[in-house]
């Protein structure tokens, strides 16, 4: 269906996918969100298979009943309001003006 | 023995009329609230994603209302008090699981889509083939996930209104009423109904579990060592519930299978349609990322309290005593309740656990009628033809069907064992819907055929191993006890069937590559989704 001839000219959002800034905002996620997401899942599924395959590691007593394995859970909730957190501050600062500017200039064309 | 015939016999816990009048309290408030919602229900957008006017923080809440299931308050926290550590680490796999949510979905789904997954899934692909896709997984996972609520009901009401599970006609009486109320917020108040009734149910839920962890803390001089030192002393397990293995420990399936479990609850999230249409109800990308902000911090706090409320229920009522209480493990929250502020506390704690059923019921119920009404009537059989009107009846109608379909369903399946269903309705979202939804946002060549070959190889891969598994037949915890047809040796598919779904859609779209991809419209897909440009706008009433 889209011939070449199609592409050239294109509509607004073919014509804005092409377009540096959109580039730019495109790979300012990705760079945040896939590594992020790949980093998280490692250290869910190493603390899953640590808790399943090292209970006796996991059994350590560290301070009085607090053991290493209560401690590694407790920290995938402390990654995970980081993680969060983080976001949400990359986000505002690197992705919405961004964003913003390029929703406006859609809707100025349209 | 005599130390059980000793303590309070837990069947005469707690007064009768205290709870139902808490629980009466709770019905009425909510209703006032679903009535002046009903108010400005007009258009579909009205009944299906309330106008798109809630706040950030409010849908972050209602968020924290719709995930917060009976399951996840009374079964983390019997667990825990139960097992231990093994039940902690569900509530790990729940929380962690947003982030997949928070970073890859929310804010590029609310970009695109209208009502429901389907809108996204669909977006650039043919739409009748996909859309059916979409509803059939959606209507599979509402419903394992409804009856597992409604399943945990007659359980909840054996526990708090005293009505034994002999008395099954009793039983079936209030899981009637409990279906007719539930049809009633979703009919009269829509999305926006129910979301009060979320928000509503997860401010309580929070605030009570915040007051019995504070309590228990105190008693415990706020010391957790000590806390969990007072676990170990008064568990028949011992030490053994500190550490993982009680569950899942010992041999090497039980191991592959939690590792399954732990898969599925993971990648399980972001694949729940009714979680995913909550994101509709907010004006922009912005505010459905600040909701999930929101509910990552609100689920986060509350597991954490169900960790102290579980090893607190240990400590101080004992996990002999929880264990042989009518509802088993569930009853640990209530009798810890009841053992910290008498039958007050646990007249609270328990009007809100049903009040959570009756609220996640409502989210489920709202979600399976907006996917057939939308994607399947409107869009496959009226080929995008219906008026907003006529969809918004249909919805109506189903909702209908949909709550006495789980009435009947709940009382048939009351007192059968069917928790899995939930961990079940994790492993098909993951494996029908998350894959599709990842694929159609970020993959520029895939396509219908991978999207179809994706939805329906997770979905009906996931359902046959389930069948062929040990929870349906075989061992004397299963559900057909006299017949083993468990070729499948893992009570969760989701290791198979999720790599399998994702491989399927990559393999799809290559075998469907002869049809060229729509570049205008994955270009506005595309910028659609990271922008916002043309999304779905709020309506001021």
């Amino acid at each position: 269906m889209s011939t070449t001839e199609h592409r050239s000219t294109g509509t607004i959002y073919e014509q804005v996918q092409a377009s540096p800034e959109f580039a730019d905002l495109r790979s300012r996620l990705r760079r945040f969100v896939f590594p992020v997401s790949a980093a998280f899942l490692a250290w869910y599924m190493a603390y899953v298979l640590l808790a399943s395959y090292a209970p006796g590691f996991m059994s350590i007593k560290v301070a009085g009943n607090i053991n290493v394995g209560l401690i590694i859970g407790l920290l995938q909730f402390v990654s995970t309001f980081a993680i969060t957190t983080a976001y949400g501050l990359y986000a505002s600062k690197h992705l919405d003006p961004a964003a913003d500017r390029i929703r406006r200039q859609i809707e100025d064309a349209t | 023995m005599s130390t059980l015939a000793q303590a309070p016999a837990p069947t005469t816990v707690g007064n009768v009329f205290v709870n139902i009048g808490i629980f009466l309290a709770f019905v009425i408030v909510t209703l006032v609230f679903v009535y002046r919602a009903s108010r400005t229900n007009r258009t579909a957008s009205d009944y299906y994603a309330a106008g798109r006017s809630f706040t950030g923080p409010q849908n972050g809440v209602a968020i924290a209302g719709d995930y917060l299931s009976a399951a996840s308050f009374l079964g983390i926290a019997g667990a825990i008090a139960v097992n231990g550590y093994d039940g902690f680490l569900y509530s790990i796999g729940f929380l962690v699981a947003w982030l997949v949510a928070l970073l890859l979905v929310a804010e590029l789904l609310r970009n695109t889509g209208k009502f429901t997954m389907g809108d996204v899934l669909a977006f650039r692909m043919r739409q009748r083939p996909v859309r059916a896709a979409a509803a059939t997984s959606t209507l599979v996972v509402s419903f394992f996930y409804l009856l597992a609520q409604m399943a945990g009901a007659g359980g909840l009401i054996a526990l708090l209104l005293q009505i034994p599970n002999s008395n099954r006609l009793g039983q079936s009486v209030v899981i009637a009423v409990v279906g007719i109320l539930m049809i009633v917020y979703v009919l009269v108040g829509g999305m926006k109904g129910t979301t009060y009734v979320q928000i509503i149910k997860a401010v309580l839920l929070i605030i009570g579990a915040a007051v019995m962890t504070t309590w228990v803390l105190g008693i415990s001089g706020f010391n957790l060592s000590g806390l969990l030192g007072d676990a170990v002393a008064n568990s028949p397990k011992g030490e053994a519930l500190l550490n993982p293995g009680l569950i899942y420990g010992g041999s090497s399936l039980a191991r592959i299978d939690f590792l399954s479990l732990g898969l599925a609850l993971v990648l399980g999230t972001a694949g729940l349609p009714h979680i995913l249409m909550r994101f509709y109800t907010v004006p922009t990308a912005k505010e459905a990322r600040r909701s999930v902000v929101w509910a990552i911090w609100l689920i986060g706090i509350f597991y954490l309290f169900t960790l102290i409320l579980g090893y607190g229920a240990a400590a101080l009522v004992g996990s002999e005593q929880i264990a042989s209480a009518p509802g088993g493990a569930n009853s640990a929250a209530p009798l810890l309740a009841y053992r910290l502020g008498g039958e007050i506390l646990l007249g609270l704690i328990s009007a809100v656990a049903f009040a959570t059923i009756l609220a996640v019921v409502a989210g489920l119920t709202i979600t399976a009628s907006a996917s057939f009404a939308h994607d399947v009537y409107a869009n496959v059989i009226k080929r995008g033809k219906a008026s907003p009107d006529e969809e918004v009846r249909v919805a109506r109608t189903t909702a209908f069907v949909v709550g006495i379909v789980a009435i009947v369903g709940g009382i048939l399946v009351n007192g059968i064992n069917v928790a899995f269903l939930v961990a079940l309705a994790f492993a098909v979202a993951a494996s029908s819907n998350l894959p599709t939804i990842l694929y159609s946002l970020f993959w520029r060549r895939f396509n219908t055929t991978g999207a179809l070959w994706s939805i329906y190889g997770g979905l009906i891969s996931c359902v046959l191993l389930i069948i062929f598994s040990p929870v349906v037949s075989g061992p004397t915890s299963a559900i057909f006890k006299n017949v083993d047809f468990s070729l499948f040796p893992l009570s969760n598919p989701g290791i198979v069937s999720i790599p399998l779904s994702f491989l399927l859609g990559i393999v799809g779209t290559y075998v469907g590559a002869n049809r060229e991809v729509d570049e205008a419209k994955f270009a506005e897909m595309e910028v659609r989704s990271l922008t916002g440009a043309g999304s779905e706008k709020a309506i001021a009433h």
